[in-house]
């Protein structure tokens, strides 16, 4: 057998690490933070079934409670070299952990929504972004910073996703079905609320996603504005002023609201461009890692012996996570079994 | 708003400005409507605050409003502009400090082509050479007078004889800050405090004791706009521009406007006295307009310099209501007369005036 290190433990490292060690591999896992779970530990519900985050933290946690799986925390990996097929595995503080085949699962980071700085994150109270309203789901209460009830509240789509002006064309993928069902939660916790979404494109590609936001306008009568909203301000009465363009009715549109949640996408965290370029690995114009190739070696880097799963090459949801990691899984076994 | 230090973009776009050895370039606006403010801007650096600053008489327009309309082509342009860098040059000065917005706009928009376009700076260099035999430098530090003004903010305060503060009530004065569109809407990098959050003119009025209002038109262009204004068939368009944003702010009741742009003065100022004239409506307190001044007039102001040198006569809203609550003394009798003591003619319909 082999000594596989993983580097990351979110959803696809866990995952991977675990599918590993039932197979009989000794598996290091590395986090840089000090907790397990990456971006999902931080979300209440998930789409498009409402499942609570927490149930996909305990699987994860059930499946790497094995005698083979170390699980370091806090420690960030920098750069991965090799040596006649092994590979030292060198993080921040210095230690280096040996392996014989590595798997890059390092994920994303959600965009930061200063940058966006006409929307006034940071700056104006009540504008929000989507993380922090999932956290206040857990708290219980969705209230403004007065404590007050919103009385209205709007979602942007699309805040740092196909956007020259960040410099990221991609579309991050999960944010407008996140838009969709924390509309429809916050509209559930508040029903006197009224709620808009701005958006671009409604991407509801995934399995029970049209159905969600057909529910959201049928039964929770959300308000959904094609377009995008180009600044954000505060009236004298301390309300967020939203202006937009509806680009349906071909106008210009502008419209006092109470609370704005900023449906931040994804990006490649900038620690894992040094690891790329220290570990001779390629990033594609996403700045994601980029696979060897896109339909038969989405898991392969280019160099042999290190693999990748989930979001660190482009964003994906937790069930596609969870396949890729499986995928990956098999990849890294080819690969020990025919070294 | 939070006005903690949670504004972290005025911290982020600081430019670095230079210290001393101006060369001057004016404006074609300024000069023409608010001549005080640029002989004041010279006198304040070398007089108050010990700067060398050149200025060459043979310096042009920077041809930015026929750029603007298609009349001047960028070619053209660039040439005038390397033109004004040769001057530079030759009078061996490396660091310009340019007077309006619409000039600004340009001189970034120049650099920044050079920078991403290498065989267009070579081309300039080729066009000005054949058209005058000069040969110039891309400066080392790029300003306009406005960045500098804030560079110098706390100097002028500690020598400021006034302080933004309503004497009557002893409250800090409501102040609408205004940047050019051209300062940094283009290139947020090239402007102090970026595009959105700009701190350039936020940062002297808090410097120099006012408050800064934060109203929901705040980014709202000033109605100016060269399609706008100069195709006389726009010309509603601009005006509504201007409703827009004094509507806005109205509810604030703001004490002054400052302003950095030649186009953003010039228009708040004279459209204050249209809407008077079409609507009868005027946007400050107590049925009076607000007055728009520029950030050398307001330094002025604080530094204990008479008002009709700086020029404050010349606006078609009048400042004596400001003047007032600052507590600054003026002659009403030294208003309308020259240098020399000779009486010029006083403008009729002025606003603000009883």
């Amino acid at each position: 057998m082999g000594k596989v290190v993983v580097i990351g433990g979110g959803v696809s490292g866990l995952e991977a690490a675990g599918q590993l060690a039932r197979m009989g591999y000794r598996v290091t896992v590395t986090e840089k933070e000090d907790k397990t779970g990456g971006n999902v530990k931080n979300w209440y519900h998930l789409f498009p079934d409402r499942r609570d985050s927490k149930e996909i933290i305990e699987y994860l946690n059930k499946l790497t409670d094995h005698p083979d799986i170390q699980i370091l925390t806090g420690k960030e990996i920098t750069e991965i070299s090799s040596d006649n097929g092994k590979f030292n595995v060198k993080s921040s503080d210095g230690t280096i952990l040996e392996a014989d085949a590595v798997v890059v699962a390092t994920g994303f980071e959600l965009f930061d929504s200063r940058r966006k700085e006409e929307y006034g994150y940071g700056i104006y109270d009540n504008v929000i972004t989507s993380a922090d309203l999932e956290r206040m789901f857990r708290s219980g209460e969705v209230r403004l910073v007065n404590g007050k009830v919103p009385e209205r509240a709007g979602f942007i789509h699309c805040v740092g996703s196909r956007d020259e002006k960040v410099g990221n064309y991609y579309c991050s993928k999960l944010c407008c079905v996140t838009a969709v069902k924390q509309a429809i939660e916050i509209q559930e916790k508040i029903p006197s609320l009224k709620t808009f979404c701005f958006y671009m494109d409604m991407r509801m590609g995934g399995a029970y996603y049209e159905e969600l936001y057909r529910e959201a306008q049928e039964k929770y009568g959300i308000t959904f504005i094609r377009g995008k909203v180009s600044e954000i301000s505060v009236n004298i009465n301390g309300r967020l002023v939203v202006k937009a363009e509806d680009t349906l009715a071909g106008r210009p549109l502008r419209m006092e609201l109470d609370m704005v949640v900023l449906m931040v996408g994804t990006e490649m965290p900038e620690g894992n461009l040094k690891l790329a370029a220290l570990s001779s690995l390629k990033c594609g114009e996403n700045r994601f890692f980029k696979p060897a190739d896109n339909h038969f070696g989405s898991n392969l880097s280019g160099r042999k012996g290190i693999f990748y799963a989930g979001c660190c090459v482009a964003p994906m949801n937790i069930t596609e996570s969870i396949s890729h990691a499986r995928a990956a899984v098999s990849e890294v076994v080819n690969y020990l079994k025919t070294k | 708003m939070d006005t903690s230090e949670n504004r972290r973009y005025w911290i982020d776009y600081q430019k670095e400005i230079a210290d001393d050895h101006f060369f001057y370039v004016r404006s074609c606006i300024r000069q023409s409507f608010f001549p005080g403010s640029e002989q004041f801007f010279l006198k304040m650096m070398r007089e108050i605050l010990g700067k060398d600053v050149y200025e060459n008489p043979s310096h042009t327009t920077c041809t930015g409003i026929g750029y603007h309309t298609d009349i001047v082509p960028f070619e053209t342009i660039m040439t005038v502009i390397a033109r004004h860098f040769a001057l530079m040059k030759e009078a061996g000065y490396s660091n310009i400090a340019i007077s309006c917005v619409t000039s600004f706009g340009i001189y970034t928009e120049i650099i920044e082509t050079w920078k991403h376009f290498p065989e267009t700076l070579e081309k300039t260099r080729e066009n000005l050479y054949k058209a005058t035999g000069r040969e110039f430098d891309v400066p080392e530090n790029m300003a306009h007078t406005s960045d500098i003004v804030y560079k110098f903010r706390n100097e002028i305060a500690s020598k400021a004889k006034y302080r933004l503060i309503n004497r009557h009530t002893g409250k800090p004065l409501k102040v609408v800050e205004h940047i050019g569109c051209h300062y940094s809407k283009m290139f947020p990098k090239y402007g102090v405090g970026g595009a959105e959050f700009p701190k350039v003119l936020s940062g002297m009025i808090e410097a120099w004791g006012g408050e800064v209002i934060d109203y929901p038109e705040r980014r709202h262009c000033c109605g100016f706009g060269f399609r706008q204004y100069i195709v006389q068939a726009n010309r509603g368009y601009s005006l509504s521009n201007s409703v827009k944003k004094f509507e806005s702010m109205k509810p604030y009741r703001p004490d002054f406007i400052i302003t950095n742009c030649p186009g953003c003065n010039m228009f708040m100022d004279r459209w204050q006295y249209a809407m008077r004239e079409m609507e009868g409506k005027t946007y400050g307190e107590n049925g009076l307009a607000i007055p728009v001044l520029t950030y050398e007039e307001v330094a002025g102001l604080v530094l204990g310099i008479n008002p009709w040198e700086l020029g404050l006569q010349y606006h078609m809203v009048q400042s004596e209501p400001l003047l007032d609550k600052l507590g600054i003394e003026y002659d009403p009798a030294e208003k309308y007369i020259t240098k020399d003591g000779n009486p010029i003619p006083a403008p009729e319909n002025l606003v603000n005036i009883s």
